[in-house]
């Protein structure tokens, strides 16, 4: 092929690199692997993650839930992973399809009007939440409960630095474990969006109607939060109770946990905000012959077009985890979503009240929780912890301390319909022995 | 017409409605254990909860959802099928062993939160990828966490800014100007904007290489606080004069960006940091193989010098002196966090297995087969389509509809014709500065047989486009449905699908498409 286009050396493929820029030496990288080297390499690294194989009751915005076989089994199919972004859209339906199917789950799930085909993750999403209620209002403040996801709350300070947005937290209440009530009293006549998360990070559920009024009350929006999207089959749709823009971590619908990513995050708002939105959009199109398709439409809001004048710089996004979610909620479906969702609730209200009996534990909050709740125990956490994964092989929570260092006592445990009675019951003699 | 058609011919093509089109009371497709605790009270008031029981939601079966999705899937085109030359996206294969990494128990099962001495086999993943992305790139200090090549440009360009502001202090708020290219990604602008900086864009020049007394001139302002550099540029050439180009922008005090979207012409060859380049950020999901899904996930890299290292996102990934990985968040000028938890890790687990399979010469060789294969095509074409720039191409070569477009044959009606011959179109109308631009990167995965058809096939467009430029212009003939009416679908746009009583016009379904 050198040949065939003129050249003597694939060195002179390069030539319009300067002699000084190029390198002359081999990559200082591991010289090639087999697949069965690779393999064995990999495996052992697995292996040297003791935390993959506890039982667990993690949570704070990653879930363990069931997922079918079949959402990995569709995952895996070329016509999907190995597609690009659906720019020609005769050839890309089944991406599209996909994508409107996903659009209308996450209205559904969220009692919203318009939904986009993906954000990075709920972090982000919120971030551009945020944005997105600036430039709606015009207004250049945003209030936020500090009983949100202190990883979340850290992804929006950096993106709005720059942005002209003053981002005021306000305390939550020490006694409910939920908003106070002067997150509600602190919207003024110059805030963009109040912004909670429900089931917040300690796993209380908010009074989001109220919240929603106080807001709009001011002329403000109320920005919703979710990092357990399982709530939403057991818990009224934030859409119902009145939020602007609502946006959740998707990763509880079929994603596995993998560190932490891919996972993909949901934006869901009213439908007088559409050319607001932040990302792409699917829409339903018709060809010459009245054939249904779907295409990316209202690009005109988007960075190819607009440039700097974009809703967002998001360009891919997470395609991929959306068709996860996706197959997920449809395979689950109307009933398995709600099925799944009480599970949770039960269990984790069940675990709840059965270390609420164990000499030394107490739940420091009163508020309502759907999976998740904090539990006080008898000396440091962050030990307490250690030594049951050391000692009985469970992960019985996250240390509070880790994020905020005034509660050192304190952790998070998580419940979802994947730890069996069994595993329940263990972390209770658990807690009682260590 | 078909003669010159060798790749495809058509096939069944399945009709499939939206899932709630198919949905049908009382029908599930999943089973969960019995509750096994004791049912109890919740605490949760009534009030809180749903009381919608989530209508509209499909209820389907298990078997009725694989074939919705099969179905479907049959509908894409994908890497797979063939070739998929979309300039400046490279489009390469995903290896399946790559997959099989990712979905290792010891990695999938792991959750982020897991404290650092249960999770040091994953924290060695990101640090050895950090590692050898430092080496491919020149440039020492590394974030993984943003989650696409946009996000990792924000990412770099907020750390300009930190240094900037750490550096000059209040004057700084002097030297808020962007240069970006003409030629530029969409995102570029956008990320500047996100960061607080105005643009200004530098021309590119007749060869189509950035304008060097143009960058000099807007330089001379004293406000420039950087540039944003595709390198090689979106017109898949190298800039030549890339070191003068970073002297002048560091002599006005500015510092220099460059988007690594095109680092598939650039590994194992030369290093953006020995280019004199500050911060970079790569595409794992181009440049990697790491599947791009239909739009995702990502993973953009953010790779800059020791000197903007203190300005990255936390937490830092580190060494400690024990052999063990921990997370530093001790770093007081960083710009904070950009991304819950590490950033996109099963792609960081799939680079790390493409970079370990390829080894440092399969690295290099890939480059050199992505730049032949894109001098073959570029070879191959010009004498049937205008090449705007003579400049010898890196991976990904430009053409555009010059000559055709004088018997009405434009490009858009080109790629479409190119769907018949069963390939997927190049990048189409980009970058901006081309008339009619066609952007072709063929990548590394591909034979010579099958760039001998793509060229064939382009060239047999180029004929029909005289002889019969109606069959080009009503293109595609062979797909399941036609050009569809984006406009129409932007002014009254249907988002979602709503019960039939909502909705306004009837929903027909194509028919199977017609061989032609």
């Amino acid at each position: 092929m050198l040949e065939a286009i003129g050249l003597g050396s694939a060195d002179q493929l390069f030539d319009s690199i300067p002699q000084n820029l190029r390198l002359q030496r081999p990559l200082n990288t591991p010289a090639a692997l087999s697949e069965i080297e690779l393999l064995d390499r990999f495996e052992q690294m697995g292996a040297r993650n003791a935390g993959a194989r506890r039982i667990s009751f993690k949570g704070a915005g990653a879930y363990s839930h069931y997922i079918p076989t079949i959402v990995d089994h569709i995952l895996s199919r070329s016509e999907f992973f190995t597609a690009y972004t659906p720019y020609q859209p005769e050839i890309s339906q089944g991406t599209l399809q996909t994508i409107f199917e996903f659009q209308t789950l996450v209205c559904q799930l969220t009692g919203m009007e318009v939904a986009n085909a993906s954000m990075y993750d709920g972090s982000t999403a919120l971030a551009e939440a945020v944005l997105m209620a600036e430039r709606v209002t015009r207004r250049s403040k945003a209030i936020a409960s500090s009983a949100a996801h202190p990883q979340y709350l850290e992804v929006v300070r950096t993106y709005v630095q720059h942005a002209g947005i003053h981002l005021e937290l306000v305390p939550f209440d020490e006694q409910t474990g939920q908003s106070s009530r002067a997150l509600a009293e602190s919207v003024d006549d110059e805030t963009a969006a109040l912004v909670v998360q429900s089931p917040n990070f300690f796993g209380c559920v908010e009074d989001l109607q109220a919240l929603a009024d106080a807001a709009h009350a001011k002329g403000a929006l109320l920005i919703v939060a979710i990092t357990e999207a399982m709530s939403l089959g057991f818990l009224k749709s934030p859409g119902a109770c009145g939020a602007d823009i609502v946006i959740a971590e998707g990763q509880s619908f079929g994603v596995p946990l993998s560190f932490g990513g891919p996972y993909v995050g949901l934006f869901a708002t009213r439908e007088k905000y559409a050319r607001q939105i932040p990302g792409r959009l699917v829409g339903e199109a018709y060809d010459k012959k009245g054939h249904r398709g779907f295409v990316l439409t209202l690009a005109t809001r988007e960075q190819h077009i607009r440039r700097e004048k974009a809703t967002s710089n998001i360009c891919t996004n997470e395609g991929l985890i959306a068709l996860a979610a996706t197959v997920y909620l449809e395979t689950m479906g109307r009933r398995g979503i709600q099925d799944a969702a009480k599970q949770c609730a039960q269990k984790a209200a069940y675990t709840a009240r059965r270390i609420a009996r164990l000499n030394g534990y107490s739940l420091p909050f009163t508020g309502p929780f759907f999976n998740e709740f904090v539990v006080r125990g008898p000396g440091n956490a962050v030990d307490l912890l250690a030594r049951l994964g050391r000692e009985k092989e469970i992960d019985g929570g996250i240390a509070l301390s880790r994020f905020m260092s005034d509660r050192p006592n304190d952790f998070l445990v998580c419940v979802t319909e994947t730890n069996s009675r069994q595993q329940i019951e263990a972390l209770v003699d658990a807690l009682a022995s260590v | 017409m078909t003669t010159a058609i060798t790749k495809v011919t058509s096939h069944i093509s399945p009709n499939e409605q939206l899932i709630f089109e198919r949905s049908q009371t009382g029908r599930i497709g999943y089973r969960l254990p019995a509750l096994d605790v004791d049912e109890v009270e919740l605490n949760i008031p009534d009030e809180f909860r749903r009381d919608d029981d989530l209508e509209g939601m499909p209820e389907v079966s298990e078997v009725d959802v694989i074939r919705h999705f099969v179905r479907m899937s049959t509908w894409n085109y994908s890497i797979d099928l063939g070739m998929y030359p979309l300039g400046s996206c490279t489009m390469k294969y995903n290896s399946r062993l790559n997959e099989r990494v990712a979905r290792i128990a010891g990695f999938a099962n792991l959750h982020p939160l897991t404290e650092e001495q249960d999770a040091q086999g994953a924290l060695e993943v990101i640090y050895d990828l950090q590692q050898h992305l430092a080496e491919i790139t020149g440039l020492p200090g590394i974030s993984l966490q943003p989650a696409a090549g946009a996000h990792g440009e924000m990412t770099g360009i907020m750390i300009i800014r930190a240094f900037l502001d750490q550096r000059d202090g209040a004057a700084a708020s002097h030297r808020r100007t962007m240069l970006i290219p003409d030629s530029a990604h969409g995102t570029n602008p956008a990320s500047a904007h996100l960061s607080g900086f105005s643009v200004k864009t530098i021309r590119s020049t007749a060869e189509g290489l950035t304008d060097l007394d143009h960058l000099r001139e807007l330089c001379a302002h004293g406000e420039v606080a950087g540039l944003m550099l595709t390198n090689p540029n979106t017109l898949g050439l190298f800039e030549t004069n890339i070191q003068q180009i970073c002297g002048i922008v560091h002599e006005a005090g500015g510092l220099v960006y460059m988007d690594g979207a095109n680092m598939n012409a650039l590994v194992g060859v030369a290093r953006p940091g020995d280019m004199g380049v500050d911060v970079i950020h790569l595409n794992l999901h181009k440049t990697f193989s790491t599947p791009h899904g239909g739009g995702g996930p990502g993973c953009g890299p953010c790779c800059c010098t020791k000197e903007l290292e203190p300005f990255l996102p936390v937490p830092r990934i580190v060494k400690s002196s024990d052999a063990s990985f921990r997370l530093d968040y001790d770093q007081p000028h960083s710009i904070g966090r950009v991304k819950a938890f590490f950033g996109n890790y099963g792609m960081m687990l799939r680079a790390l297995a493409y970079t370990l399979t390829h080894g440092n010469d399969g690295l290099r060789e890939a480059t050199e087969a992505a730049v032949l294969n894109a001098r073959y095509i570029s070879a191959g074409l010009v004498e049937d389509y205008d090449k705007p720039f003579a400049g010898s191409p890196m991976h990904e070569v430009v053409f555009t509809d010059k000559r055709q477009s004088r018997k009405g044959v434009h490009t858009l009606d080109i790629a479409k014709r190119l769907i018949d011959y069963g390939f997927h179109p190049m990048t189409i109308y980009f970058p901006l500065i081309v008339q009619g631009a066609m952007l072709i990167e063929p990548t590394e995965s591909v034979g010579r047989q099958e760039l001998d058809q793509f060229i064939a096939a382009m060239r047999s467009i180029a004929t029909e486009a005289v002889e019969d430029p109606e069959l080009v212009l009503n293109a595609p003939h062979n797909t399941r449905i036609g050009r569809l009416d984006e406009a129409a679908a932007a002014r009254k746009p249907v988002l979602r699908w709503k019960p039939k009583e909502e909705t306004a016009t009837p929903l027909p379904e194509p028919s199977t498409a017609q061989a032609v």
